[in-house]
């Protein structure tokens, strides 16, 4: 594969324009929290919203608006894809794993089993100026769910 | 050490001639990601030809000491040095040695103007400064076409003084409404500030009409040069302006050193902005003295060795002769401009092809995000500039938050603009539009 077919991945290219979670989900009267990220080399900005369940520590919705790069957009999809269900705990966990293999310069083979699609931005790593488009809407979430369940 | 060129002097700039130059620019040879570099990015910085590099480094090796200081041999020698490509850079404008300042870059050279304008407002500089002096009731105008090193500046400036800031807007297409200008310069405006060459749209500024509105009504005028001095003829004089803001970067030069054109009145008049060692005659516990013009404005321990550098791009750029280097990237801006109109989904901002631009041209590929464009590009040893390109108000104003741009210069034959816009073409259907 080359370099360029490690980083737009078919996943990633279908989730950027099939988006999962895109349009902000009415949190009235729910246990919610939004956070926004913004990214100033870019331009590239999210607004997020995580939605908890009523009586559990688990996510119950992840929806966004924003705009940026297949990259940026194909991530908060993703996210909003894998959230729902997990508990914070779990999509704590999640959110440092990501992280962690999106730092590491191509270094940390991805556990598809842990990461599932999320596995899929493993070549991202590789270029070290569009680790932050795939971490801008992880990072709102991982924001928005410690607010929440505070 | 007699500077040796490749070609002669005022030669019509082709691609054989332009083959010829790259050998001085050993970094255009290299490649990436296995592919030969094609760079169009001179917009935000150009590359150094080795008769630049050389003279920097002769510099180093034969004068280097510290100037305006000292008697021995070698400060002598640095000193002329220095004064020599002060006289040399200011000619390249037709400017007075007097009338340039250093500064470390545009962007500096802007915030002085700034700074010196809100010292003046504060009554620093006394009676003779009071011509820059700022308040409640008086309005600065900029447009909305700018770098936001011509915005910001004016936004704390007006936000320190008092006074108001104002933008002549865009059209749809992302140009100076000349018309709209007329009604927003008032008797009201003291500054009237506008970029010569916009580093997105690609638009030459129709600078005798600007200055002609702001003379009416005793308005200083500034102009951002950054994009202009680099890449066509410009005489300060002729264009009228008080001030101008430039950098050595875009032009064949190193990082670290830019310049403000002032006329001699004007910088005689204005108050310091940095201050300290060199820049003063005589210094008692309560108060200094300042140097005339233009050292008053340069505190501190100077960057000879880049003045040195940009003295000997100027002398490149003089030996092509800038009507030549003109009427090539002109060449170069139209076959962009034509090359990027007719690929489908994509939106050229600034003036229709077959219109007078610059040798840059930015476009919007609807659905497809500047970063991916970029991406892609690099992919082929493309390098083009995505983003807002420091102009944000701008591209808010073409309803944009970012593009991509491709900017030539003289290094840059036909045939890399042809390979930039083959390669652009497959950009929308690789992201499957
Ligand atoms: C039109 C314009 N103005 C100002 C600047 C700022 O130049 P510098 O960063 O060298 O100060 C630039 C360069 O990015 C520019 O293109």
């Amino acid at each position: 594969m080359s370099g360029l077919e490690q980083l737009y991945q078919q996943i990633i290219l279908e989730h950027s324009k099939q988006r999962t979670g895109e349009g902000l989900i009415e949190a009235e009267g729910k246990r919610a929290a939004s956070n926004h990220q913004y990214n100033p080399t870019c331009g590239d900005e999210i607004n997020l919203r995580v939605i908890l369940k009523d009586q559990e520590e688990v996510i119950e919705s992840i929806s966004w608006e924003g705009n940026g790069c297949s990259i940026s957009m194909a991530a908060a999809s993703v996210l909003s894809e894998m959230a729902p269900g997990m508990t914070t705990q779990e999509f704590q966990a999640l959110v440092d794993d990501f992280r962690e293999m999106l730092r590491s310069r191509g270094t940390v083979e991805p556990d598809e089993e842990v990461l599932g699609d999320a596995a899929a931005f493993a070549g991202v790593s590789r270029f070290v100026a569009r680790v932050k488009c795939a971490m801008l809407s992880w990072v709102a979430a991982e924001e928005a769910a410690k607010e929440a369940s505070a | 050490m007699a500077i040796e060129y490749r070609t002669s002097p005022g030669a019509p700039l082709t691609n054989d001639l332009v083959r010829e130059l790259r050998k001085d620019f050993p970094i255009l040879d290299r490649t990436v990601n296995g592919n030969a570099l094609t760079y169009l990015d001179t917009g935000a910085t150009s590359q150094n030809p080795l008769q630049v590099l050389d003279a920097e480094r002769e510099y180093y090796l034969g004068a280097n000491s510290a100037v305006h200081r000292g008697a021995h041999t070698l400060a002598v020698d640095a000193t002329d040095a220095f004064e020599d490509a002060r006289r040399t850079v200011a000619g390249f404008i037709n400017a007075a040695e007097t009338e340039l300042v250093w500064t470390s870059n545009a962007t500096e050279a802007l915030n002085l103007l700034t700074y010196s304008f809100a010292n003046a407002s504060q009554g620093i500089g006394g009676h003779d400064a009071a011509r820059f002096a700022l308040g409640e009731g008086d309005e600065i105008v900029t447009t909305e076409q700018e770098h936001h090193a011509n915005i910001i500046p004016w936004q704390i400036l007006a936000e320190r003084t008092g006074a108001t800031l104002r933008y002549i807007p865009v059209t749809d297409e992302g140009l100076i409404d000349y018309e709209a200008a007329q009604t927003i310069v008032s008797d009201r405006t003291r500054v009237l500030t506008f970029t010569h060459v916009s580093n997105v749209a690609g638009s030459v500024t129709d600078v005798e009409m600007l200055v002609s509105l702001a003379r009416k009504v005793g308005a200083i005028t500034v102009l951002d040069a950054c994009q202009s001095v680099p890449h066509m003829p410009v005489d300060v004089k002729k264009l009228g302006v008080d001030f101008a803001a430039f950098s050595a970067h875009k032009m064949l030069a190193p990082t670290g050193i830019g310049a403000l054109y002032g006329r001699n009145e004007l910088l005689e008049a204005m108050p310091p902005f940095l201050t300290g060692g060199s820049m003063i005659t005589k210094v008692t516990m309560n108060e200094a003295q300042w140097m005339p013009a233009p050292i008053k404005f340069e505190a501190g321990t100077q960057r000879v060795s880049q003045a040195v550098a940009w003295a000997a791009a100027v002398r490149y750029l003089d030996h092509l002769g800038m009507d030549q280097v003109h009427a090539w990237e002109a060449h170069l801006g139209q076959l962009l401009a034509e090359g990027i109109a007719e690929i489908p989904g994509i939106r050229l901002i600034g003036p229709a092809a077959g219109q007078p631009r610059a040798g840059l041209a930015a476009f919007h590929v609807e659905g497809v995000h500047p970063h991916d464009v970029g991406q892609l590009l690099d992919e082929k040893g493309i390098a083009v500039r995505v983003g807002h390109h420091c102009a944000q108000p701008l591209h808010r104003a073409l309803g944009l938050t970012a593009s991509t741009r491709a900017s030539a210069y003289i290094y840059n034959t036909t045939e890399d603009i042809e390979r930039f816009v083959d390669q652009l073409s497959t950009v929308r259907a690789y992201f499957g539009y």
